[in-house]
């Protein structure tokens, strides 16, 4: 039983890291239909950032996530105005394959400037050390840190997107781009806004899994970026909520499998879980079923 | 207009390549007069970059110190060095390259067994020695049955570390059941895993539990929380410091205080950053030298090396370096400065002496006969160094 | 005589041309072993790059998981030769590997080739994946260590008559009734279904056909290179194949073949820089999307029309027709 719990707890921990990065990716598709593959990049460069203000400029963690956040805002938006900005007529393949090359940029440029290996990251001051047991389940602080940080980071998005005239804004983009121009929102800000508010969250999860897992490196973004799209599609893509449900279902599905001793399969396992929600319910678990019209 | 500029900017970049084509790589004749050619195959970029850029240190520091010292036989060393991006099919090309584009009469690496091995037959072709420091797989050397003629070694086998460390689990650490948790996604883990296995089991004592991992994984609570639930009295885990340091957290974290057991994959200052010191305690691996040896020979190489590099050197280094003079000797005691000679005095290395320990190769497997250190970590500082034998 | 078979006897010399000028620069000893690595890597990656070309670039559906067919492509080749090494066996293995492949494309392709794009590129993505991963694990495929001491079959002749044949066969496969159903799928995949194209079979077919030449790239390159593991058929595989495709141009075979050797000219060129050289990759990757999206042919081809317009003094005269002969 306690062994189960303790899974449990594994479960929640690196299901709301994916749900951190899937809510980045749902939103981005729910207004320009684009899989960003470079957001899992973004994340990495938010752990980089975190590593380097806690190490170099000797900043605390909490300063750091903001630190992370602000400069991975930054990137999404300088990203989204060079590369996918000029493509927007252009056709999906395009914008995809931009994406990937972007993805691949952020990767080989800073394993140039920072060297391939895996980094640590500096150990944190004492009560972030904490660990808490109850009989034979083990908690650590940092675990209810990442829970914690991700919700309240999940309801401040909520906040934004349903009781600001931004959010409003994102959320008329997305029905009917068009539509919203004509109604006189700017829609090249509406999505640049967009792409900030996603890889602030992109940048709050790469610190949060820099401190969490103690190690980072310049390829660290491609896997679970993928996972972390699966999410999304499996929650319903470009619905926020659907996100968060992806998220923990995926975190859960990985720590299940591990915990039954097929911990190699992992990866297998959410691909196939991938497909199958694709061939019977593509729009997702919350998602609904939208005919393709003539 | 926009077709103009394309290709203008085609007809700059062909111009740049072709630029650049006149002052890379051309095939230049062999060894001259005056210098004797070796190559590196390196992993120099890719998963494994860390270990290819180790070595090469080790092995640019060596082969300083050679010819500052004079050469060999009056020659000096040149090196030529390819990056083979830790894919297999780039070390084949990239040898086929040395060997017959620059003409080395030695090549040096990879580093590890995978990509060592997919050289191997370009070596017996061209009849150039090749010779890693760090490729430690079972079947590298003699492939069912087969002696590979032109395939050397200069640190132990996989088969060797494990059986080492199982012996010392049994006698040294009275331990009579162990979980093994291998990396399944290396050659190198899986032979020490089924080593340490064969032997401990030899010993009388019984794997209770076997699990796996691949590379570049970061979340091992679910395996360790899995693992916590058997009763054992070590836990073995053969693979890479990056994974290594981070099972070892999260196993103290979450309350595992058994032995925890390894190769010489620990064997790096990223071990302590991944872990932190405090859960670096009752920690012991296999290596191929420590750096608490009081032996001159080492620590004057350390000093060198930190004088050089700025940096304690790992065994990678060490292999490195102890290679590159390997080779050089081997040079100096072959007839002539080609593949064929030079092979044969590889073959019949004596008593060669190194920072990594001192061997001969035995000409039938061409495995280098030396001992091993078990380390063991006490708050992430290394405080005892036992030497086994065989 | 007809141009048709002009064109034909035209493409023939060509390739006659590159197959005894290569044997010639082989036996003269100018392309030595380095170089006839190169030339290995180049010839798998057109294989690859025009069966990949057939699914994306003619039929519209965006594949990212062409290295899981590589992959069973190598590793049936692979088994099949180190227990039966001979010429044999190489057939054996290419044609098991190539089979094998086309029966997991149907397979896989039949219920996610509903998906549009995005969808679709994310779920044969997971495909290849999840191939990997097993591949990984099973005891056959010996897990991550791979598999080494393959024998080598692959030379000159055999490299020239697969990769001629591949594009010899799928360009006759997208000149069939089958490849014009392609390619109106890609167009429109509604108003073809509305003319009588069965796009779901169309596609199907197409996935199949291009899985199977994936396969046999695979196999050429299990019997060069010795030494095959699962993480070299990973995702940067697909997307490699994917870059020579676009930058050739989706839906040109002569695209294809053009990018593949560019690519592997400017590979070998960076050989010196390899920090560098994968920043550049994608600089170019993204700097070509931005600017020309279609690649370097877009999608047209290398035609004779072409050369002959190159050529001095031939010009096809009109013959005018007047007034006075309709009169």
């Amino acid at each position: 039983m306690e062994q189960f719990l303790q899974q449990v707890v594994n479960g929640l921990s690196i299901g709301s890291i994916y749900a951190l990065i899937a809510l980045g990716y749902t939103m981005v598709y729910g207004i320009i239909q684009l899989i960003n593959f470079a957001h899992g990049d973004v994340y990495m460069v938010g752990a980089y950032v975190g590593y380097a203000s806690m190490s170099f400029l000797g900043l605390d963690f909490f300063t750091s996530l903001l630190v992370a956040m602000a400069a991975c805002t930054v990137l999404g938006v300088i990203i989204e105005r060079v590369a996918y900005k000029p493509l927007r007529n252009s056709t999906r393949i395009a914008v995809l394959i931009t994406a990937i090359g972007v993805s691949l940029l952020l990767e080989y440029t800073m394993m140039y400037f920072v060297g391939p290996e895996h980094r640590a990251y500096p150990a944190l001051p004492g009560f972030m050390s904490h660990t808490f047991h109850f009989g034979e389940v083990v908690i650590t602080m940092l675990q209810i840190m990442i829970v914690t940080i991700s919700i309240v980071l999940m309801i401040v998005l909520q906040f934004i997107v349903r009781r600001t005239r931004l959010g409003k804004a994102m959320r008329a983009v997305s029905q009917d781009r068009d539509a919203a121009q004509l109604m006189g929102i700017s829609v090249d800000n509406t999505i640049s806004f967009t792409f900030a508010l996603g890889s602030a969250l992109a940048g709050a999860a790469g610190v949060l899994v820099g401190v969490y897992y103690n190690s980072v490196n310049p390829l660290m973004g491609i896997l679970p970026g993928l996972k972390a799209f699966v999410a999304a599609v499996l929650g319903g893509i470009g619905l926020i909520p659907g996100a968060l449900l992806g998220g923990y279902v995926i975190g859960a599905t990985e720590t299940f499998v591990a915990s039954i001793g097929f911990s190699m399969l992992r990866d297998a396992v959410v691909f196939a879980l991938l497909i199958i929600v694709l061939i019977f319910k593509p729009s997702g678990l919350l998602g609904k079923n939208v005919r393709e019209k003539v | 207009m926009k077709r103009r500029f394309a290709a203008i900017a085609a007809a700059a970049l062909s111009l740049s390549l072709l630029a650049g084509c006149g002052s890379s790589g051309s095939g230049t004749s062999g060894s001259s007069a005056d210098t004797v050619k070796v190559g590196l195959n390196y992993e120099l970029s890719g998963p494994v970059a860390t270990y290819g850029d180790a070595s090469v240190k080790g092995i640019q520091m060596a082969v300083e110190e050679i010819n500052a010292a004079g050469g060999v036989n009056g020659k000096q060393i040149e090196i030529v060095k390819y990056d083979n991006k830790s894919e297999p099919a780039e070390a084949t090309t990239l040898a086929t390259k040395l060997m017959t584009n620059d003409k080395v009469v030695s090549v040096i690496g990879p580093a590890t067994s995978g990509s060592f091995k997919a050289t191997i037959p370009v070596a017996n072709q061209n009849k150039v020695p090749v010779v890693s420091g760090s490729a430690t797989a079972d079947d590298l050397l003699v492939q069912n049955g087969v002696l590979q003629e032109f395939a050397f070694r200069t640190c132990f086998s996989d088969s060797y570390q494990g059986t080492a460390m199982a012996n010392f689990a049994t006698q040294s650490l009275s331990a009579k059941t162990a979980v093994i948790l291998k990396d399944t996604s290396s050659d190198y883990a899986k032979g020490l895993a089924d080593n340490f296995a064969k032997q401990f089991t030899a010993n009388g004592g019984t794997i209770v539990a076997e699990e796996g991992y691949v590379a570049g994984e970061t979340e091992f609570n679910p395996i360790v929380t899995r693992i916590k639930g058997q009763s054992f009295d070590v836990m073995y885990v053969p693979g890479y410091y990056n994974e290594v340091g981070l099972i070892i957290k999260q196993a103290r974290d979450q309350g595992i205080d058994q032995p925890i057991l390894g190769g010489d994959g620990f064997d790096s200052p990223g071990l302590l950053e991944k872990a932190g010191a405090a859960a670096l305690n009752q920690v012991y691996f296999t290596n191929h030298y420590s750096s608490l040896d009081q032996d001159p020979t080492v620590q004057d190489f350390i000093k060198a090396f930190k004088d050089k590099y700025g940096e304690e050197p790992n065994a990678f280094h060490a292999l490195g370096y102890d290679t590159a003079y390997f080779v050089a000797d081997a040079i100096k005691r072959a007839s002539e400065p080609t593949g064929e000679a030079i092979q044969q005095a590889m073959a019949s290395t004596t008593d060669f002496s190194g920072v990594t320990g001192t061997f001969s190769i035995d000409p039938e497997t061409h495995e280098p006969v030396k001992s091993a250190v078990v380390i063991g970590l006490k708050d992430g500082v290394q405080v005892s160094a036992e030497r086994s034998s065989r | 005589m007809n141009p048709r078979l002009k064109s034909i006897l035209a493409k023939t010399a060509v390739a006659a041309v590159v197959y005894v000028g290569v044997l010639l620069l082989v036996q003269v000893g100018i392309i030595d072993a380095y170089l006839q690595a190169t030339m290995v890597t180049i010839c798998v990656n057109i294989i690859l790059a025009v069966s990949l070309n057939l699914v994306t670039g003619f039929t519209g559906q965006f594949s990212l998981g062409h290295a899981g067919f590589m992959a069973i492509g190598a590793y049936s080749t692979a088994l099949i030769t180190m227990s039966m090494p001979t010429v044999l066996g190489f057939i054996l293995g290419l044609l098991v590997g190539a089979i094998l492949a086309a029966l997991v494309g149907f397979l896989i392709g039949l219920p996610t080739l509903r998906l549009r794009g995005d969808y679709l590129a994310i779920a044969t993505l997971g495909m290849a994946e999840i191939i990997r991963v097993l591949l990984l694990n099973f005891e056959f495929s010996n897990g991550a260590a791979g598999l080494s001491g393959i024998p080598q079959f692959v030379n000159w002749n055999w490299l020239f008559v697969l990769t001629a044949g591949t594009i010899v066969l799928i360009s006759n496969f997208l000149n069939s009734r089958h490849g014009r159903d392609c390619i109106a799928v890609r167009e429109d995949e509604i108003a073809a279904e509305s003319i009588g194209v069965r796009s779901t079979q169309a596609k199907t077919l197409a996935f199949s056909v291009g899985a199977f030449f994936g396969a046999i790239a695979g196999g050429v390159y299990a019997s060069y290179f010795y030494f095959i593991k699962p993480d070299l058929f990973g995702f940067m595989q697909s997307i490699n194949i994917l870059v020579i495709v676009v930058l050739g141009g989706l839906g040109s075979i002569s695209g294809s073949i053009i990018a593949a050797i560019l690519l592997a000219v400017v590979s070998t060129l960076l050989q010196p820089f390899p920090e560098i050289r994968m920043i550049l990759y994608s600089l170019v990757l993204v700097v070509l999307m931005v600017f020309r999206p279609q690649g370097i042919m877009g999608s047209r081809e290398l035609s004779l029309s072409l050369f002959s317009k190159l050529l001095p003094g031939r010009r096809q005269t009109r013959t005018k027709v007047t007034a006075e002969d309709a009169a």
